[in-house]
């Protein structure tokens, strides 16, 4: 592991002299720069930020994530986005026009949809939207969760794990920004996504994941074969 | 409480338990025990056995308690019945009210709270063996917790506390020197010496309270190393593809 590039720091630690270089989680004191998180100090593009290896999912505008029904209101469906705040998806960011009374035919509760978050407010009331082509109601597949901090080693570089993972398991693959993962496809083909999904969630913070996922692949197959 | 001449509490410069008079008891830390908490730890103090563990940021019960700019910290520190020696009548007490209290109030303020408006930080201590100590055993497990639960904070927490015993400062105090001492002074503070927690048992003149701080003091430094170790160690430790190959199994994915 480069220990100059991924070193593990805790809140507190100082990282630069140079208030210019702090990026996210860090913060500013006496023009120095310290980390707020613990997780992996990662220097890029002049700045330094800090990926944390744990923490709940914060909301903002344009995610795409996944949720799970809750409830139903009058002119709201309560979704869980797995987060400290609850997502409300209101009647009118259903793509087709429905009456009130038949809210609970097209999303009842504990359906899963894939939904786009269309604003948070200072107060993070969190609205959703499924007015896209993509998005919508999940009738096949099954959805896993990850922690949420995870979710950018998944998708890799430019998305170059996940387009692996496509690729060689031969699954449709979403993941949400909230840490919850759609996969669809053959069932033996879930099941090897799902074990290999657990390894990276417990390996992120390491280097050269993406090789060593795709040995492991190759060796899979080979296996089944 | 002096037990007048019974008991002499150094021999030869050294303590009951043969420590050093500015010399912390053996400290154990392990981090992510829980599986169910967002962030956990076990902590022994010498013979302080405590587990903390932190959920949230998560929604509020009950619903007023809520702040609408900022999320609330709430920290609840319990002694197991068998704790101690004689068995402790279980549910809180006067005291373990104002241990909470004082330790929410050790932590809140490195505690970036604004970044979660409507919410909650749980933060749990049990305290499952005791031998004095066990506010500042708890406050280290928890700030260690927090850290491991990824909330964001200004800096970690360290707690130690300083006593007095036959006239001589000493570091960490054990359970016969806070029983039968004159002082036992717990603090709480950030690794950059900004105190959080100070509390005060007994009696000190000026200059003893000033030493007692410098002692305490170095005390954390020493336990802000050893919390420090103990998150890095965790992730230097994890990471190999034998083990979970091993496994073989795909436990701990839940599939909703």
């Amino acid at each position: 592991m480069d220990r100059t590039d991924r070193d593990v720091v805790v809140p507190g630690d100082l990282l630069s002299e140079n208030p210019r270089d702090s990026g996210e989680g860090t913060y500013v004191k006496d023009d120095k720069v310290y980390s707020l998180l613990y997780g992996l100090a990662n220097r890029r593009r002049d700045k330094i930020r800090v990926i944390p290896l744990a923490g709940k999912y914060t909301p903002s505008t344009g995610d795409i994530v996944i949720g799970i029904i809750s409830d139903i209101t009058f002119s709201n469906w309560i979704v869980n986005i797995n987060s400290p705040y609850e997502g409300l998806l209101h009647i009118s960011e259903y793509p087709k026009r429905i009456e009130t009374t038949e809210m609970p035919k097209y999303l009842s509760m504990g359906s899963s949809i894939m939904a786009r978050v269309k604003d948070v407010d200072s107060t993070m009331k969190v609205e959703l939207t499924l007015n896209d082509k993509r998005l919508g109601s999940l009738k096949k597949g099954r959805v896993i969760e990850i922690s949420p901090s995870r979710v950018p080693r998944l998708i890799g570089k430019g998305g170059s794990m996940i387009n692996m993972l496509k690729k060689e398991l031969d699954c449709n693959i979403f993941v949400g920004q909230n840490g919850r993962i759609w996969v669809n496809g053959r069932d033996e083909d879930m099941d090897l996504a799902l074990k290999i999904i657990h390894i990276i969630e417990t390996e992120a913070h390491t280097s050269g994941l993406t090789d060593r996922i795709s040995e492991f692949l190759k060796n899979e197959k080979i296996a089944r074969s | 409480m002096r037990m007048n001449g019974d008991i002499s509490f150094l021999k030869d410069g050294f303590r009951l338990d043969g420590r050093r008079p500015d010399e912390l008891r053996p400290i154990k830390i392990e981090v992510g025990v829980l599986s169910r908490a967002d962030g956990s730890c076990y902590l022994e103090m010498g013979n302080n056995k405590v587990m903390a563990a932190v959920y949230g940021p998560r929604e509020v019960h009950p619903r007023h308690l809520q702040e609408v700019t900022r999320a609330i910290v709430r920290f609840r520190y319990n002694m197991a019945s068998f704790s101690v020696e004689e068995r402790k009548r279980p549910g809180p007490d006067r005291r373990s009210h104002e241990v909470s209290k004082v330790s929410r109030e050790a932590l809140a303020p490195v505690i970036q709270t604004s970044y979660f408006p409507r919410s909650v930080i749980d933060i749990f201590v049990e305290v499952l063996q005791a031998d004095a100590g066990t506010r500042t055993a708890g406050i280290n497990a928890a700030s260690v917790a927090l850290a491991d639960a990824g909330i964001p904070m200004k800096s970690m927490i360290s707690a130690c506390a300083a006593g007095k015993v036959d006239g001589q400062i000493v570091m960490d105090p054990m359970k016969l020197e806070d029983n039968f001492g004159d002082a036992d002074m717990p603090i709480a503070m950030t690794p950059s010496g900004e105190i959080t927690l100070l509390q005060m048992d007994g009696n000190l003149t000026i200059r003893e309270m000033k030493e007692g701080l410098d002692v305490a003091k170095r005390g954390c430094q020493q336990i802000y190393e050893l919390q420090k170790a103990a998150l890095i160690e965790r992730y230097s430790r994890m990471g190999d593809l034998e083990r979970c190959k091993n496994a073989e199994s795909t436990q701990g994915i839940q599939v909703i």
